[in-house]
């Protein structure tokens, strides 16, 4: 199970824009999953995104003790997957070849996929239940089927980290609540480590082991979804009128008509 | 279907395609052996098989010395500019943009300018002519400003930057062109016939000049196919899978720049046929680029082989600019083709 260590970690994208997370961000993640919750521009994605090297970051991202940076491209493609919040899917391609892409850091630079990178693909095809999908082009399927080929992409790229960027914001709940399903079962069968930005508070509470709330760039609170998601902080940090109640350990977070006191 | 035993069909049709256009562009010309005879006289000299076919020894140096240099180098340069296109369209992931996009074209044009009015002193005592070697280093040097300027403004990652940097330059590139050409009005006719694009006087000299670079920049682009695959989910995506995005794709942009600089030094600009092959063959064949380049070389090849046919026989004996006939063919059968098929961007 590998460890994904933050010390200090703050993003800035330019000099003249305000910095993404400024509050600088510590954490240690092994073989959970830690939900990133905070309204919008609050820095999930940021965060994210500076572990996975899309942006540059101040301080430390070590991965089993190894900082992420001082790796080549295809050396950390192989320990962190990415899934993002809007990815951009070919419409002329098919679910297959859509989900071999996540094989790219195992192949040559000039070389061309083995039959090990089809094996694992169609395996992790079969796995998802989207076999039936495979030679379907991308463009014909639905939002839900989309999303998982989009996982099953990420999967492929057998990386022990997964990076969920809002996975399920474009699904209807049914389907939200399969994917996340999925995601609490593979972490387990694959022995993953998660991080993912989720925006609907209930489903956040529910299935990750550990919440951080962020706003404006900064760590609110970190801890277990009770600790986290009370009414007060909530109606502060959203501007939202909620009330929070408990039910079996579950937490559920209820919009109320109104404004926040 | 995407299984590999079908790219080796689609690969051999392209061959077969790319066949038959030379055949008809070796027999069909002006002058020479009637047309049927010629095809019969190619078989004929093949090793292991001879028949009388009727074809004189002054006929077939027409054949050999006029029609196949210029059905060579037409293959060339339609091959080139397409799998050019294709690869820009990759790497950019924009379905408009052509091998001229970031100033190949209207570098060469402002070189083939030079060349003819302010440099035609200095290069009078050349051995040998300076057209086609000023176009291509004025080709290679602005595409180097567009690349240059793009980076710095729009830092490596952003292929939109690159694409705006083209425009500006290409529009400062050309201005500077009608300027010159405002100031030398005699020559108005000779530049005007070079940018039109025409195979007209290929010899075997004009192959074996840009036959390096075709080549070279033909098997790094093919080699490429793959990461051109990955870059249709987008820089970002890319990134992540591990893909060097910023190094591979100016790679890509420096093969495919050289390739089109050689061919445009020769041939000037002929437009169209790296924009629009490349989609006919998405269309036909499906869009992933490991079959889209190998076919873009094969079915432009054979389209500006076939598209210069016409060209000697519609005006003759003055002939009518292969830049005209590519777009009086290709527009509408293009056209056919977007009402009959699903277009994927």
């Amino acid at each position: 199970m590998s460890t994904l260590t933050l010390v200090d970690v703050s993003v800035k994208y330019s000099r003249r824009s305000a910095s993404a997370l400024t509050g600088h961000f510590d954490t240690v993640v092994s073989g959970e999953w830690l939900g990133l919750i905070g309204p919008n521009g609050a820095g999930k994605s940021s965060l994210l995104k500076a572990i996975v090297g899309l942006v540059g970051h101040t301080g430390e991202i070590l991965m089993d003790g190894v900082a992420l940076s001082s790796m080549s491209d295809r050396e950390r493609a192989g320990r962190v997957a990415y899934v993002s919040q809007d990815p951009l899917i070919p419409d002329d391609m098919t679910a297959r070849e859509y989900a071999l892409l996540g094989r790219t850091p195992y192949i040559g630079y000039f070389g061309s996929p083995s039959r090990r990178d089809r094996m694992v693909v169609d395996d992790v095809l079969e796995r998802l239940c989207l076999g039936e999908f495979a030679h379907r082009m991308m463009g014909e399927l639905s939002g839900g089927e989309r999303q998982r080929i989009v996982l099953a992409r990420a999967l492929a790229q057998q990386a022990p980290i997964l990076l969920l960027d809002e996975p399920t914001s474009a699904l209807d709940i049914g389907h939200q609540q399969q994917a996340l399903e999925l995601v609490t079962e593979l972490r387990q069968t694959e022995q993953l480590t998660i991080i993912s930005a989720v925006h609907d508070l209930t489903l956040a509470g529910t299935y990750t082991d550990r919440l951080t709330m962020l706003n404006q760039g900064s760590v609110v609170v970190s801890g277990s979804a009770e600790d986290v998601l009370t009414a007060e902080r909530l109606g502060e940090i959203y501007h939202v009128c909620v009330t929070v109640e408990h039910d079996e350990g579950q937490v559920i977070v209820v919009p109320r008509r109104g404004f926040p006191a | 279907m995407s299984g590999e035993q079908h790219d080796t069909r689609w690969f051999a049709a392209g061959g077969v395609f790319v066949l038959f256009a030379v055949v008809i562009g070796v027999s069909i010309g002006p002058a020479g052996p009637d047309w049927w005879r010629v095809p019969l006289e190619l078989v004929n000299r093949l090793p292991l098989i001879e028949f009388e076919t009727g074809v004189s020894d002054a006929d077939w140096a027409i054949v050999w010395k006029v029609r196949m240099p210029r059905v060579v180098l037409g293959g060339l340069v339609g091959g080139m500019l397409s799998i050019a296109g294709a690869s820009y369209q990759g790497v950019f992931r924009n379905p408009l943009v052509d091998p001229y996009l970031l100033g190949s074209a209207a570098g060469a044009g402002l070189g083939a300018t030079i060349a003819l009015t302010i440099g035609r002193d200095a290069t009078s005592t050349w051995p040998f002519d300076p057209v086609p070697t000023i176009a291509f280093i004025f080709a290679l040097a602005t595409v180097m400003v567009t690349y240059t300027v793009g980076a710095a403004f729009g830092g490596s990652r952003s292929g939109v930057t690159l694409v705006l940097a083209g425009v500006a330059v290409v529009s400062f590139t050309s201005a500077m062109q009608t300027f010159i050409l405002q100031r030398n009005v005699e020559v108005i006719r000779e530049v005007f016939r070079w940018i039109l694009g025409s195979l007209s006087r290929a010899d075997w000299g004009d192959v074996w000049l840009v036959i390096p670079y075709v080549a070279v920049s033909t098997v790094v682009l093919l080699l490429h196919r793959r990461h051109l695959d990955v870059f249709r989910v987008g820089d970002e995506e890319a990134a992540t899978l591990g893909v060097s995005v910023a190094r591979t794709r100016l790679v890509i942009v420096i093969a495919a720049t050289f390739g089109t600089a050689a061919v445009v030094s020769v041939s000037g600009l002929i437009g169209f046929v790296g924009l629009v092959v490349p989609h006919i063959v998405r269309m036909v064949a499906g869009a992933g680029y490991r079959r889209v380049l190998p076919l873009s070389l094969m079915g432009g090849a054979g389209f500006l082989i076939l598209a210069d046919v016409p060209g000697r026989m519609i005006a003759r004996p003055a002939e009518t600019p292969i830049g005209v006939v590519t777009a009086f063919i290709g527009a509408p059968f293009f056209l056919y083709l977007l009402r009959t098929r699903r277009i994927g961007a």
